[in-house]
């Protein structure tokens, strides 16, 4: 086998070469479906919107639903809960993102942009935010646990809102963080107001 | 090392083996008559007792999946099924779940072992790598199999390791859905873990080949960490080593079956003994005391990113270890600066691993220091230690002087030590 010795390239380095370069197209391309078999299937992608009844929810209570086999956290805010929100400039947070499903993703993390549902398809349907309800995904965005939420008789952190026994995290009122390690604001789920005391989610 | 071949076919058969597949011979080579270091100590009899556990995990785990059900629904029930109904798999599966344990014990002996008498280094670096490599496929079916219970802890450490990919940028995301199979820890998810928890011991079976493939190529060290220059250096392997391995084999295997029979749950934790739920994390989520360590360096970073890439930094650090220690010599034994680091590093182990069992808000005990600051002056001695400590002691340390071989200094401590002998 002294091919490369010749000083042109013969046609059957060539063959060599388009045979060589043809099979490992073909074990890579053929390695794709062992691969993609792995991602969400198509049941699991169906699965992905939920409507939930908030009547019994209590002020200064957050009620946790499971959404996409995640937690969904429907808190209802006390007047002071919603102040201590309010009154955090945005340049103080971890993350001045709104990371609201419902708005375009470079809002701004006020406590406006945390609440805001998706405009309603309805005519005549509620779309307004309402101050007292938070909606939120109740996934730590560190590495996944579900934060405790902070009650009168608990106190879970510092920030009135949610602490993650994991690793630590803390978010205020409006699910923001505000102690790491956990990057990101809880994700506000796409949602809209069916009617007063009915959301649809996903 | 395995040197000339001293085999002699002894009958028609196995002349006719011999010369079409030298079992015989292999054995007789690698195994019976393979010349190991006369000098060989305790702590070089893991290496057996690890073998002897991995054959160990191998049966009791096939003979669980006889009884297992790897389905969200089901998988926790059939596990008390198997605690409860199945004829003896109380003990089976407690030896499986203990059993783990014990594996991790041995190879945390084995590769300190390795880290004291310099085993790591030239011509062993091989043997070292893929050590590294059993260790770290070690935890990854070590996780797998903690999650097949499908109680509270095995549902929130598969999540919270699952989420640790989601630290890498841009593609973080889509590999965690990828990963499960959804867009949370569920059905699919279990079901690929026990496939791949069923399929990697056989790949820890295959790299430990590798790993004494490598090894049986310059032959150990050991406690001196010279070369054995001559046959006057070792003895076989049978009966020398096969019966000491075998001692020391039974009195770890006491310490397995007290743990088995008198405190099977003693190791791992309670919570496990509720179902998963999927919107209640238990108040503090812990993973099994061998992950410890890595657990207290992640949560010593408050930077998600960061701490991630320290947690999985730890782990490749070893790697490079034959490269970043510097010494001239193996053995901590002649070097009297270095053996005082490698106290450190252990102590310093262990510290790391007390840190991560403790709530993430925990003080020192009787003192108001937060235990996270504990967490991270440990983590940056583990890395100052392999970065730092290890290059420069290599280079500046004057080590005692070494004997001359294996025979003089064994030979003529022997009397001394064992008193009257023969």
């Amino acid at each position: 086998m002294d091919h490369s010795q010749t000083a042109e390239p013969t046609r059957r380095d060539f063959l060599y070469i388009a045979t060589g370069a043809m099979g490992t197209v073909g074990l890579v391309t053929s390695l794709w479906p062992f691969i993609d078999q792995m991602n969400p299937s198509a049941d699991v992608l169906a699965l992905s919107s939920i409507e939930v009844d908030i009547t019994p929810v209590q002020p200064g209570q957050s009620v946790t639903f499971t959404w996409r086999s995640h937690p969904l956290f429907v808190r209802r805010r006390t007047p002071a809960e919603i102040e201590a929100a309010r009154t955090v400039p945005v340049s103080e947070l971890l993350d001045p993102l709104a990371r609201n499903a419902n708005l375009p993703e470079n809002a701004p993390a006020t406590d406006d942009n945390r609440l805001t549902p998706k405009v309603a398809a309805a005519p005549g349907a509620p779309a307004m935010k309402k101050p007292e309800w938070l909606v939120l995904v109740g996934v730590c965005t560190h590495l996944g646990c579900t934060p405790q939420a902070n009650t009168p008789t608990e106190k879970q952190g510092d920030y009135g809102g949610w602490l993650c026994h994991c690793h630590g995290s803390q978010y205020d009122t409006a699910g923001r963080v505000r102690v790491g390690p956990a990057p990101r604001n809880l994700d506000v789920p796409p949602y809209e107001f069916l009617s007063d005391t009915r959301i649809k989610v996903g | 090392m395995a040197g000339p071949s001293t085999y002699e076919p002894k009958s028609g058969f196995e002349r006719w083996l011999d010369a079409r597949l030298p079992i015989i011979r292999f054995t007789q080579e690698h195994i019976l008559s393979y010349p190991t270091p006369r000098n060989l100590n305790v702590w070089y009899t893991f290496g057996g007792i690890l073998t002897f556990f991995l054959v160990v995990q191998i049966v009791t785990g096939v003979v669980l999946a006889m009884h297992y059900t790897p389905d969200a629904s089901l998988a926790f029930n059939s596990v008390e099924h198997i605690m409860r109904d199945v004829n003896s798999g109380w003990l089976i599966r407690y030896l499986h779940s203990n059993g783990a344990s014990m594996f991790f014990l041995a190879v945390y002996v084995h590769m300190f072992r390795g880290l004291y008498y310099g085993s790591y280094k030239a011509p062993r670096e091989m043997i070292w790598i893929l050590g590294v490599l059993l260790y770290i496929v070690m935890m990854a079916t070590a996780f797998l199999g903690y999650t097949l219970p499908w109680g509270q802890m095995s549902f929130w450490a598969a999540t919270v390791i699952t989420n640790l990919f989601s630290a890498i940028p841009v593609i973080g995301e889509p590999i965690v859905q990828w990963l499960w199979g959804g867009f949370g820890v569920d059905n699919p998810t279990l079901h690929r873990f026990f496939s791949l928890h069923y399929l990697l011991p056989f790949v820890i079976a295959g790299v430990v080949i590798l790993h004494i493939w490598a090894l049986h190529v310059p032959g150990n060290n050991n406690p001196l960490g010279i070369d054995v220059k001559g046959p006057q250096d070792t003895v076989p392997f049978h009966p020398y080593y096969t019966v000491k391995d075998t001692f020391y084999l039974v009195g770890f295997l006491i310490l397995y079956a007290a743990i088995v029979f008198f405190a099977p749950e003693a190791i791992g934790t309670s919570v496990n003994n509720s179902p998963a739920n999927p919107i209640v994390t238990p108040e503090e989520i812990v993973p099994e005391w061998y992950l410890l360590p890595f657990y207290a360096i992640l949560r010593s970073i408050p930077n998600k990113l960061i701490g991630v890439m320290a947690l999985f930094g730890a782990l490749v650090t070893l790697f490079f270890v034959p490269w970043l220690d510097w010494s001239k010599v193996r053995s901590s034994r002649f070097r009297p600066v270095y053996k005082w680091f490698f106290w450190i590093l252990l102590v310093d182990s262990v510290l790391l691993g007390y840190v991560g069992a403790n709530p993430v808000d925990a003080n020192v005990p009787n003192t108001s220091i937060p235990l996270v600051w504990i967490g991270r002056f440990a983590t940056l001695y583990y890395f100052l230690h392999f970065y730092a400590v290890m290059p420069l002691v290599g280079r500046f340390e004057r080590p005692n002087p070494l004997p001359d071989s294996i025979a003089t200094a064994v030979l003529s401590a022997a009397p001394h030590k064992t008193g009257s002998g023969t």
